[in-house]
């Protein structure tokens, strides 16, 4: 007991560190075990050759220089840049635009954000098989749709060419999920100041331009850095519908990471990958902090 | 919140072709002009809505169609004859109730351990100060940058190290420490929102802060609890690469990963396999209408205040 006693901190503050501390201490453990630890043993691992069941064996750089010569490494992040570069700002302005029709108190407004929102949360591997079904070349909706329109059937999974449009066609059913959340931004911009707006002798377009764009810029913000790196993160439909085909097309990074990992059991070539994927989103992410963060305006002044 | 609790937002049962506004109130200025904009609006929004509600209505639709009929270009869209059966026969050619089974007991643990995980940690971060504490949150919010997948081989080198490989333990423990960064980040944002007064009048009265936590805090929270339960039950359900990576024998496979088994055995038989998808994406969407305001709160919550 006067053990404990001598523990116990004198002053109120020192009480008042252990009891904060105490409550994070969960998140505090958590993160040793499962953030610092996996990544020091990430580390260690990236100088192995392991297939996890004879002992690993140290091979200097040899998994690092690896990198330079895969070709297939070369393809997963064409692959997964691709898919960036088109789904992530096709998802941005499409979400926006639907956010801001919908905004303008149209009949109907909750059934139509509904119909919009429910595709972003249907299960990752429901929406695979759905779509694989969809995207089928003999009898899929997709292609009986272009039939209504007079246009020629497409090997939508079965063609390189076709393989990551239809993906990324996919990735778009589910642009919902941001719409909801430039709505919820459009529906907390103050009605006094298109009002005031109005009077100045401002239009739609003057409206839209120097009014919503720039208080809406920190959640555009938001959403393209939510964006970029959840489509860094592209596993279920690559794996699931083409299973990276054809002739490497759909080859998505984190894709190429799982084969390494669980196919090939490379564990230390794995881990330098992982360590490749980090860097990306780092960099992207700093990227775009630095270039597009300087345009976004916050309430506060600052 | 501010749409859920919206009462001005119009609905389909208005008769009127424009409901009619309040004198002297402009409504939302940006869009509303003359009658011809509005209706093409309107089309626009019912155009979109129609491309966006197609894939589940070819799911429904193929779902219920005899073998033969599926195959037929141009499709058909309304099945006929309709065969329910299909929904029996997918979901007893594999064991989908063990599945359901497991998935539920990992959903329900997942909860239990992320309400009470990421709460007290919300706690310290919101109402509670001392030294480090800024520090600490900022690692908190780093840790959220930091994608699954930079991660996943050394975890799972961990894991089978320590014998979990093929347990519920890799997909469930994890989450009493700390329960996620995105939830201790959202629920310490409502938190914050709670006014002081009533941890000050509690502290005087000779409350601990667990007391104050557990008494106070945790039932006024109870909308953003909600929240946080309802997004760890769509994340556990949906979650595939975490069962891919973990579980290998059936009799501890997840809905997810049976439906992706499914898949692998079944691979023409569409009328089944969206027989299947159906069975999986039901529980999401009827979760979504029962619980709308909390999934509104949510997204609020996690986008504007971020």
């Amino acid at each position: 007991m006067s053990a404990f006693a001598k523990l116990m901190p004198r002053t109120i503050a020192g009480r008042r560190t252990l009891t904060g501390y105490l409550f994070i201490m969960p998140f505090i453990l958590g993160f040793l075990l499962w953030f610092l630890i996996p990544s020091l043993t990430a580390v260690w691992l990236t100088f192995q050759r392991w297939n996890l069941i004879s002992p690993p064996e140290f091979v200097g750089f040899e998994n690092i220089a690896r990198l330079g010569s895969d070709k297939l490494f070369w393809q997963s992040l064409k692959v997964t840049t691709n898919f960036t570069l088109v789904s992530v700002p096709l998802g941005l302005v499409l979400g926006f635009l639907l956010a801001l029709l919908m905004n303008s108190k149209v009949r109907g407004i909750t059934l139509f954000r509904t119909i919009y929102y429910l595709p972003s949360i249907v299960p990752a591997v429901a929406s695979a098989v759905l779509w694989a079904w969809i995207l089928n070349t003999e009898f899929g909706l997709l292609n009986a749709m272009l039939n209504y329109f007079g246009l020629p059937k497409v090997a939508w999974l079965q063609n390189p060419d076709w393989a990551l449009p239809a993906l990324i066609l996919m990735s778009l059913w589910g642009l919902g999920g941001s719409m909801v959340i430039y709505l919820a931004g459009l529906q907390g911009i103050p009605e006094s100041f298109y009002e005031a707006a109005k009077i100045d002798g401002a239009g739609r377009w003057a409206q839209l331009r120097y009014i919503t764009v720039p208080l809406m810029s920190p959640i555009i913000f938001f959403n393209l850095i939510i964006g970029i790196i959840g489509s860094f993160q592209v596993f279920t439909a690559g794996f699931l519908i083409t299973d990276g085909g054809p002739q490497n097309s759909t080859l998505f990074y984190v894709l190429y990471l799982y084969r390494n990992g669980f196919r090939y059991l490379d564990m230390g070539y794995s881990a330098a990958l992982a360590w490749v994927l980090f860097l990306i989103i780092l960099v992207l992410t700093l990227l775009v902090f630095r270039y597009v963060g300087r345009g976004v305006h916050y309430d506060d002044g600052q | 919140m501010t749409q859920a609790n919206n009462p001005s937002a119009p609905n389909l049962t208005t008769g009127a072709h424009v409901s009619p506004r309040p004198t002297g109130v402009q409504r939302k200025a940006f869009w509303s002009g003359d009658h011809t904009w509005r209706l093409f609006i309107w089309i626009v929004l019912i155009l979109g809505a129609i491309v966006m509600a197609l894939p589940f209505v070819w799911l429904v639709s193929s779902s219920l169609k005899l073998e033969n009929d599926i195959f037929q270009f141009p499709p058909q869209w309304i099945p006929n004859p309709a065969r329910f059966e299909n929904y029996s026969d997918a979901l007893t050619y594999k064991p989908f109730n063990i599945y359901l089974l497991n998935t539920l007991i990992i959903v329900s643990l997942n909860m239990i351990a992320i309400i009470g995980s990421a709460s007290l940690c919300a706690y310290g971060f919101a109402r509670i100060k001392f030294p480090g504490r800024d520090f600490w949150f900022a690692i908190v919010l780093s840790t959220m940058m930091v994608p699954y997948f930079v991660l996943m081989i050394p975890q799972f080198v961990i894991f089978s190290r320590l014998g979990w490989i093929d347990t519920f333990l890799p997909l469930t423990v994890p989450f009493f420490f700390g329960g996620g960064a995105f939830n201790i980040f959202l629920l310490r944002q409502f938190f914050r929102t709670l006014p002081n007064e009533l941890s000050d009048a509690a502290r005087i009265d000779g409350c601990t802060e667990l007391g104050i936590y557990w008494r106070i805090i945790m039932p006024l929270a109870k909308p953003a609890l909600a929240t946080v339960a309802i997004f760890t039950f769509l994340a556990g359900w949906n979650d595939f690469i975490g069962p891919l990576l973990y579980l290998s024998s059936p009799e501890n496979f997840t809905v997810a990963i049976g439906l992706a088994t499914f898949r692998s055995v079944m691979r023409t038989r569409w009328d089944l396999l969206m027989a299947a998808s159906t069975a999986m994406i039901a529980p999401v969407v009827l979760l979504f209408f029962f619980a709308q305001r909390y999934f509104i709160q949510g997204i609020v919550m996690s986008g504007i205040k971020g």
